[in-house]
């Protein structure tokens, strides 16, 4: 049975990996999960200097999924690459690095910075809609994603992914847009913006106010962005948006997905995305099924 | 310390202690760990609340292996937890947080100050104080004459009590106590709601002695990855080297001037 899969020329031993933000850089979930097991590991958007996030509260329940609005809160990529990749070379697993920042400059200059790096791969994080600049302000506007792509593709040693927001009017066109900027992946989706409101206290639950959904709550939304995007681009795309059980992981696949990544599933069950892993081998065996590469965009329809 | 774990237990017993307050047993080998100030997280079985609940080690009893939460009702999590009954599987995390320093209390005369559902985490901290070299004073501070917890507490050191509405003990909180009864202290370890933590911290800064709190937070994972629950610390911390600290793992016990609350 085959379970690896390539994205621009790098082999992953599965498909599954870990979403951004949910998984910090491994450490805290490593007493959980053999990270040896995971396809990759995809380490919490990293900034060219420490972010402090937003005011507290930061995260808040909603109806079978989960609003948070932590602000990028990082250390910076000096302390990053010092402690967390090291960290993460320990271990037979891909490192995939999350990018944010608040200019384009702010972008480049940590692409360059991992670039004499053993990191496999740079996710530029495009989409977060926490932060006041940067960050959202390219992930919503075709030709501002476009410019970003390429100005980062001119730099970037590592193959590129660009992490796409689902808060646009037409997905395809975000993805083509990334696609047409030299991205060598596209990852979606990031969060859904929400909003919760304590009734009793008449008041805002999130400091922030809004905050990004994301959980179960999500996942039809997120099947069918990542089915559009699939559709629009020859690029491999990566899907995530409430993946809790093996099953979901597939649907991502079926509707055209390279890999997933698992995030909020983690708080939910520390061990996901070992769990998802297995259970993706198990539905292999069951469905006869020798390479898991013949059930990328396989779905049929009626 | 063990590993963290996520464990399928049992239920041993249920008790509601007070108007909206319940306590749980639950049989689990994590009660063979350290306990005093940490916490379990436990899972509700509904799939439309899915994160865990942060609450406190009340008390452990490692001989049988057996852990007691004493929590109050505070939304749809909790309210599930108290309709529970002996017999029953719960899905916990644990043990998760860094406890209070114990070792700071050796020779000296300790504070312990709980308000609220505050009070439970102190129970376990009385106990494991009682093994060592140091005296004990225990100030509560209720809203009403519904006490829970408190004739465990007379058991590990001499409790005082304030209630806010004055029905039974001093009226007022905690520190309307110490004030009004003159109790001195060399260290106060202490868990609350934000507004007495501040009244403690402040208190602490004036008569100058170190007093450790216990904060908390909205938390979602529980294990220091999602940065959830952090709070403002006046030193750059560890993690993120900005100021904010992981309540959940850098604490949820704090050195009172070590953080900006």
């Amino acid at each position: 049975m085959n379970t690896e899969i390539k994205i621009a020329g790098v082999m992953f031993k599965n498909p599954v990996m870990t979403a951004s933000g949910t998984f910090g850089s491994g450490m805290e979930y490593s007493e959980f999960v053999d990270l040896n097991r995971l396809g990759a590991v995809v380490t919490k958007g990293v900034a060219n200097v420490p972010w402090p996030g937003n005011p507290t509260p930061r995260v808040a329940e909603t109806y079978g999924g989960m609003l948070n609005a932590i602000g990028l809160q990082n250390p910076g990529i000096d302390v990053f690459l010092e402690r967390d990749i090291p960290f993460l070379r320990q271990f037979d697993t891909r490192i995939i690095v999350n990018v944010c920042g608040k200019t384009v400059e702010d972008y480049v200059e940590v692409v360059e910075r991992c670039g004499e790096e053993m990191i496999d791969m740079l996710e530029i994080n495009v989409s977060c809609p926490n932060v006041k600049e940067g960050a959202i302000a390219f992930g919503q506007k075709a030709d501002a994603l476009y410019q970003i792509t390429q100005e980062v593709k001119k730099k970037a040693k590592q193959p590129v992914i660009m992490k796409l927001s689902p808060n646009v009017t037409d997905i395809g066109e975000m993805a083509r847009a990334a696609e047409a900027g030299g991205a060598d992946c596209i990852s979606l989706i990031n969060t859904l913006t929400g909003m919760k409101i304590d009734v009793e206290r008449q008041r805002f639950v999130l400091a922030n106010k809004t905050g990004g959904l994301s959980g179960p709550a999500v996942k039809p939304v997120a099947v069918r962005m990542v089915y559009q995007a699939a559709q629009a681009v020859k690029i491999p795309v990566i899907g995530m948006g409430g993946i809790m059980t093996a099953a979901d992981a597939l649907e991502f696949i079926l509707a055209g997905a390279s890999a997933v990544a698992v995030g909020a599933a983690n708080f939910i069950n520390p061990y996901a995305t070992a769990e998802i892993i297995k259970g993706i081998e198990e539905y292999m065996e069951r469905q006869h099924i020798s390479d898991i590469t013949d059930l990328i965009g396989a779905v049929t329809g009626w | 310390m063990l590993l963290k774990k996520k464990e399928n237990v049992r239920v041993l017993s249920t008790a509601r202690l007070a108007e909206g307050v319940y306590e749980m047993w639950l049989e689990t080998d994590m009660a063979k760990e350290r306990a005093a100030g940490r916490f379990i997280a436990v899972y509700p079985k509904s799939r439309a609340t899915l994160l865990p609940r942060p609450i406190s080690i009340c008390e452990r009893d490692a001989e049988r292996g057996a852990l007691r939460i004493v929590y109050r009702v505070a939304g749809e999590g909790t309210r599930e937890f108290s309709s529970w009954q002996k017999g029953d599987n719960a899905e916990i995390l644990g043990v998760l947080g860094n406890g209070y320093p114990l070792e700071e209390a050796e020779g000296k005369t300790v504070l312990l100050m709980g308000g609220g559902i505050g009070i439970p985490p102190l129970l376990e901290l009385a106990k494991e104080l009682k093994d060592l070299n140091c005296e004990r004073k225990i100030v509560l501070g209720y809203r009403d004459r519904n006490f829970f917890l408190k004739d465990d507490l007379t058991k590990f050191g001499e409790v005082f009590v304030a209630t806010e509405d004055g029905s039974v003990g001093t009226r007022g909180n905690v520190l309307d106590i110490v004030e009004n009864s003159g109790i001195n202290a060399d260290l106060i370890f202490s868990c609350g709601p934000l507004p007495m933590l501040r009244a403690v911290k402040k208190y602490a800064g004036e008569k100058r002695i170190p007093a450790w709190i216990s904060l908390e937070e909205r938390m979602a994972c529980g294990v220091g990855a999602c940065l959830g629950c952090v709070c403002k610390t006046v030193k750059v911390d560890a993690h993120s080297h900005v100021h904010n600290a992981r309540i959940c793992t850098d604490g949820p016990v704090f050195l009172a001037e070590d953080v900006d609350i």
